[in-house]
């Protein structure tokens, strides 16, 4: 047990406590005044919220998040429906929709980029058979930017997701859903009135990781955006590195990481709280 | 459950979705297979006139993916095998044994499930520093080497197993190591299955920790190597190079997924984490 404990306590529980006293101190490595850490307080906080980049990060994570996990849920979901049952195929259907998950989220990039270039990227042509009227390099629109991000993480994550649905519906006990149908409950009423309720404990399971990975991984960002054009693809993790280790702001790089654990923590813990209400 | 869609609707809706899923990999492929000199061109997007390992012998000579390789490999086999050993250890002490204290410590390690390591990213880095750790392979993997989710799972697993049979094994003169070796790993393994698989597609894959830790190509992994590769001047929008660097870094870990599917299935769902 000792060796764990060890292992959490210093790269865990001491940063926590590191990043929380960090957080209060002015500390930037390339001026010369703030080299020394000086105490400010909340400063880090109150200077960021007054920091039009750091609310645009604010507004880009609202925007990723509210766009990508509800899209996400309902994919995941309906890809269980569709792979749920027997049929020719399965395994092979099974593979193409969970195979992007082991595949590193920088190559996984490095591909959609190349996708997205305008001219022979597929991207493009692919739009084209539903109208529309490109070509357009979505990676470097302003108003695409983030979306393109956001298509990647989909494809990336929705057959790991989907992975937990369907453990959830074969766990269903069927003859519940047997006599509901000879109730006469079919389709959406059966899927809102009678599944849904059912697999509860797993959507909000899968709500929960969905929520911490997209906060996890801006591997996507990196390659694809670098979190422009003019910031309006920077996420969460992206604007923490560049705090730390372009800007050499360690203080409001504290501050941030800070607001980030909190973020994690609360949701984690509400949905972990209602869960068990509902147990009950 | 008797789906109201028939069996034909769905193969067919399924195929165009896998068609769909499946393109960005087959089309990566494609394309790193085509003679360097062939241009990409509208209309002719898939394939070139021949079939040429052109772009792979040009990616090895323009970065060590070689070097790479070797070091994404001793990160992970590092990580996990010393993953294993400290969660083995904390799961049995934590199930065999009870001692003050032991729900408090239990749940500082359970902590780390919460707080995903990459958000530690910034204090993480000034430790490794501090330990003169920067830049080293060791470096990379030391954050790494507790881990609560194995920790959880193993003790879940061991739980599970009747208390008579360690019981017994004691009074047979089993010493606690070869109670831990015997009686609750050996029934263990599809746990520790699960979370040598899980480790190894987190840390195969894992991108941003290594970049920030490293700076020489002698420690650079396979990840943050293509990424550099990528934003290397003289590469351009070579695609077809592009994606013969992507496929290095891929399909190592892709094919170990096809062969070990169904472990590694098993290994998400106990894991829920990347």
């Amino acid at each position: 047990m000792a060796p764990t404990l060890f292992f959490v306590v210093v790269f865990t529980l001491l940063p926590l406590g590191e990043v929380l006293v960090g957080s209060l101190f002015k500390h930037k490595l390339n001026i010369p005044k703030y080299q020394v850490p000086i105490f400010a307080g909340l400063g880090n906080f109150s200077d960021l919220f007054k920091d039009p980049e750091f609310l645009q990060v604010l507004a880009n994570t609202g925007i990723y998040v509210l766009v990508l996990i509800p899209v996400l849920l309902i994919g995941a979901l309906g890809l269980a429906f569709l792979l749920d049952e027997k049929l020719k195929g399965l395994a092979f259907f099974r593979l193409a929709v969970f195979h992007p998950t082991v595949l590193p989220l920088v190559s996984a990039a490095t591909i959609w980029m190349f996708f997205f270039t305008p001219g022979y990227g597929l991207w493009n042509q692919l739009l084209r058979l539903f109208g529309y009227s490109g070509p357009q390099n979505w990676a470097g629109n302003p108003s695409l930017a983030l979306f393109a991000i956001a298509l990647i993480a989909f494809w990336k994550n929705v057959g790991f997701l989907m992975l937990f649905f369907l453990t959830g519906l074969q766990n269903l006990d069927r003859s519940l859903i047997e006599a509901a149908r000879l109730d006469g409950a079919g389709g959406p009423r059966l899927v809102t009135g009678i599944i849904l309720p059912l697999i509860r404990r797993q959507t909000l399971f899968v709500t929960t990781i969905a929520f911490i990975g997209a906060f996890q991984t801006v591997d996507h960002v990196f390659v694809l955006t670098q979190g422009g054009p003019s910031g309006t693809s920077t996420l969460p993790l992206y604007y923490l590195w560049q705090l730390r280790f372009e800007r050499l702001d360690i203080g409001r790089g504290d501050a941030v990481t800070v607001m980030l654990i909190f973020a994690l923590l609360a949701f984690t813990v509400t949905n972990t709280l209602i869960s068990e209400r509902h147990e009950k | 459950m008797k789906n109201r869609v028939t069996p034909l609707v769905r193969f067919v809706v399924l195929t165009i979705l896998a068609a769909l899923m499946l393109t960005p990999l087959a089309w990566a492929l494609a394309a790193s297979l085509r003679p360097p000199e062939v241009p990409f061109a509208l209309g002719n997007v898939f394939f070139g006139s021949s079939l040429s390992l052109a772009n792979y012998a040009k990616a090895f000579s323009l970065a060590p993916f070689a070097r790479y390789y070797a070091n994404t490999i001793m990160q992970v086999v590092a990580i996990i095998g010393v993953q294993v050993i400290t969660a083995s250890l904390a799961a049995f002490a934590f199930t065999r044994y009870r001692f003050a204290g032991d729900r408090a410590l239990f749940t500082i390690i359970l902590l780390q499930m919460m707080i995903p390591t990459a958000a530690l990213l910034v204090p993480n880095f000034s430790t490794i520093r501090f330990l003169r750790l920067y830049d080293t392979i060791p470096g990379i993997a030391l954050p790494f080497f507790g881990s609560a989710f194995a920790t959880f799972l193993l003790r879940q697993t061991f739980l599970s197993l009747p208390r008579d049979l360690a019981d017994a094994a004691a009074i047979d003169g089993c010493r606690w190591d070869q109670e831990l070796r015997h009686v609750y790993l050996s029934t263990a393994r599809s746990s520790l299955a699960a979370i040598v698989l899980s480790s190894l597609s987190y840390h195969w894959n894992d991108f941003l920790w290594p970049l920030v830790i490293t700076q020489s190509d002698a420690v650079r992994p396979l990840t943050a190597g293509l990424v550099r590769f990528t934003q290397m001047g003289e590469i351009g929008a070579q695609w077809g190079l592009l994606s013969a660097a992507t496929m290095i870094v891929t399909l190592p870990l892709f094919v170990v997924f096809v062969v070990f599917q169904k472990q590694f299935v098993r290994g998400y769902i106990s894991s829920g984490i990347k």
